[in-house]
Order: C-alpha cells, then sequence, then structure tokens
C-alpha cells in the first residue's frame, strides 16, 4: 500500500501539466475514458505531453504511451481533440497494441 | 482543457477537497464541481455517484456523452490512543487502503516497538491535529476512554466534519461524554455524529475483533457519505 494522504507533487501528471503552462509550454492531456477487459491504468488516469514530445504519467503499461505521444503533438498543432483507442496487439499493430489483452479509449485534448 | 479548469481542480486536491471534471466529450468543454454544489437532473445524479464511489467514468445525459473525472482525497484514519485495539487496527486498515496515525501523549505506550511501520506522534492531540489539520476525508476513532486526551480530539473532528467519528466506551460513559462536548460547545446534531460505543455491533470482543468492527464502521460510514442528508432530504 504505497497510499500518502499528499499529492506526490513531483510526479503527479496535472501537477506538472500546470507547471508546464506556468513556463508558457503548449501541454496536451490524455486521458483513459473507457477500458475493457484487463487494462493496465485505470479509467481517468492520464498522460500529459509537451510540443517537443516530453511526458509524464501513463495511460497503459507503456504499450501505448509512443503513439498517444505523437498524436498529442497533432492536436497541440491543430488544438482539435481526439479520441484514440487501442487493442489487443497483432503482427500488424504489434507497436502500438496492448500486449495484456485488454482495450482502451483515450481522449486527448489541448491545454487551453 | 480548460486552464481555469486545471487550476482550480489542482488546487482542490492540495486542500484535500473533492472535485469531478466533467467533460463534454462532443465539443470538449469542462468545468469543475466541486462536492456538495447543486448539478440538476441524469447529470447531477451521476455526479452524485461519482463522489460517493470515487471512479470515474462516461455518462449519456442530455442527449450528450460527458466523461466524469472523480478526484477523491485519499482517506485515511486518525487514533487517538496507542492501545492495543490500535496495535490491530493499524495493520489492517493500512491493508484496506487507509493510511493510519496514532496519537497518544503517552510515551510508554506511543512507542514505535509496539507500533511498527506506523506514523505514530507520542504528543498531545491538540499539538498534533493544530499542525495537521483534520479534514472531511479523514476518519477520527478516539480509543483512549480518557477524557484528558479524547475530548479535544472528538471536538475537533465533529468541527472538521470527519467523515467518521467513532468513540470507545460504554453507554455510560458516552453519557458522561456528551455532557463535557456540549460544554466544550458541539451541537446536539454533532453529538449524533459519534459512533459510540464504537464499531459495528459484530459482537466482538478481543482488540482485534474490536478492531475490525471499527475499520468496518468507517468504511461504512466513507461508503455512505451524503446518503443521510439525501435521505433526510426525501
Amino acid at each position: 500500500m504505497e497510499n500518502s494522504i499528499y499529492l506526490d507533487e513531483a510526479r503527479d501528471p496535472l501537477i506538472i501539466a500546470e507547471g508546464w503552462m506556468k513556463d508558457g509550454k503548449d501541454v496536451a492531456i490524455a486521458t483513459v475514458v473507457e477500458t475493457w477487459g484487463s487494462a493496465p491504468r485505470p479509467v481517468g488516469s492520464h498522460l500529459v505531453i509537451d510540443a517537443e514530445g516530453n511526458f509524464h504519467g501513463s495511460v497503459s503499461g507503456g504499450c501505448v504511451e509512443g503513439a498517444v505521444v505523437t498524436e498529442a503533438i497533432d492536436v497541440i498543432d491543430s488544438g482539435k481533440a481526439k479520441m484514440l483507442e487501442f487493442g489487443v496487439a497483432d503482427e500488424t499493430a504489434w507497436q502500438v497494441g496492448l500486449s495484456c489483452g485488454g482495450r482502451i479509449k483515450v481522449y486527448v485534448e489541448r491545454l487551453g | 482543457m480548460d486552464p481555469y479548469a486545471l487550476k482550480t481542480l489542482n488546487a482542490e486536491r492540495r486542500a484535500r477537497r473533492a472535485a469531478i471534471l466533467v467533460t463534454d466529450l462532443g465539443d470538449g468543454r469542462d468545468r469543475i464541481v466541486r462536492e456538495g454544489d447543486q448539478v440538476a437532473g441524469e447529470l447531477g445524479a451521476a455526479i452524485a455517484k461519482a463522489f460517493r464511489s470515487g471512479n470515474s467514468g462516461s455518462v449519456e445525459a442530455e442527449g450528450r456523452t460527458f466523461f466524469l473525472n472523480a478526484h477523491l482525497p485519499q482517506p485515511c484514519l486518525v487514533v487517538i490512543g496507542a492501545v492495543h485495539i490500535s496495535q490491530a487496527l493499524a495493520p489492517m486498515a493500512k491493508i484496506a487502503g487507509y493510511p493510519v496515525e496514532i496519537i497518544d501523549p503517552r510515551t510508554a505506550f506511543a512507542t514505535s516497538d509496539r507500533f511498527p511501520n506506523v506514523a505514530l506522534h507520542a504528543e498531545w492531540p491538540e499539538d498534533v491535529l493544530s499542525r495537521q489539520p483534520l479534514d472531511s476525508y479523514t476518519a477520527l476513532a478516539a480509543v483512549t476512554h480518557d477524557p484528558k486526551i479524547d475530548d479535544f480530539a472528538l471536538k475537533a473532528a465533529l468541527d472538521a466534519n470527519c467523515f467518521y467519528v467513532g468513540a470507545l466506551g460504554s453507554r455510560k460513559t458516552h453519557a458522561k461524554r456528551v455532557e463535557r462536548l456540549l460544554a466544550l460547545g458541539a451541537t446536539a446534531d454533532q453529538i449524533a455524529r459519534i459512533h459510540a460505543p464504537i464499531g459495528l455491533d459484530i459482537g466482538a470482543a478481543s482488540p482485534a475483533e474490536i478492531a475490525v468492527a471499527v475499520l468496518a464502521q468507517a468504511i461504512q460510514a466513507f461508503r455512505s457519505r451524503g446518503l443521510e442528508a439525501k435521505d433526510a432530504a426525501a
């Protein structure tokens, strides 16, 4: 049980996103909005991304973060939110699949 | 996400207050709802449910799809009294997901030998609670049945609207305690919130069994937050 009653500010994605915003950076926020089957991160989990591709937090066990970062940079440019869906990994999409066998939906939006 | 919503959300989270970020997945608009804010209709019902469960998720309401991201503070338990019951209660509560702090000014009781791996304060509750005030996501169990130690903490827990306030002692002991708390300025409504005798009535006999009864009662109080008010209004 690693639960503290205080926020872990140094690792908290939403605190980091606010800090980036104060530094004048462009930021995207990705949120797990739905999961099916065994998903590594619960609904509500965040990955925050800046325009250079720096990121904090997670939306999976590291399986799809690369793809989300790429899409997030697109979202920062366009300002248009995207809904991404990731399913079971197969041969054609192994780089962006979930090897755990679950499926997740990730909402990616620009901050501001 | 609206930058103002993010700032507000982070401020609420830092202050250990519950908040839900409501995002319209159709147009991307979002807003923060604080616990206790009135929201009408199906969306309001879903928001109330999310505050109780702490679960995030999508909801269809008013012909739109909203995502509710529920941010609840980590609930925790403060135990007044480094006694035998507390020795069982501390590890049990931790396993159940409620971090524990124990306060007891009696240095013979509050030893790390008796309480390994527990946040322990061998100080008066007055001193600890002025540094670290109680809040509505904290449960307080007073188990010394020494008025000098328990009373201040009980009054502080009622004033801070702790989600659970329990006090060890028989009905007779509690009747005397009620008189003292009234003299300290507690209201009748506040007194009614104290669980005494402490713990669910499971016939607990040993200190460890009493700890189970206390923990179960605290969890029950946590998971039914806000329901009493709703019942009273209905």
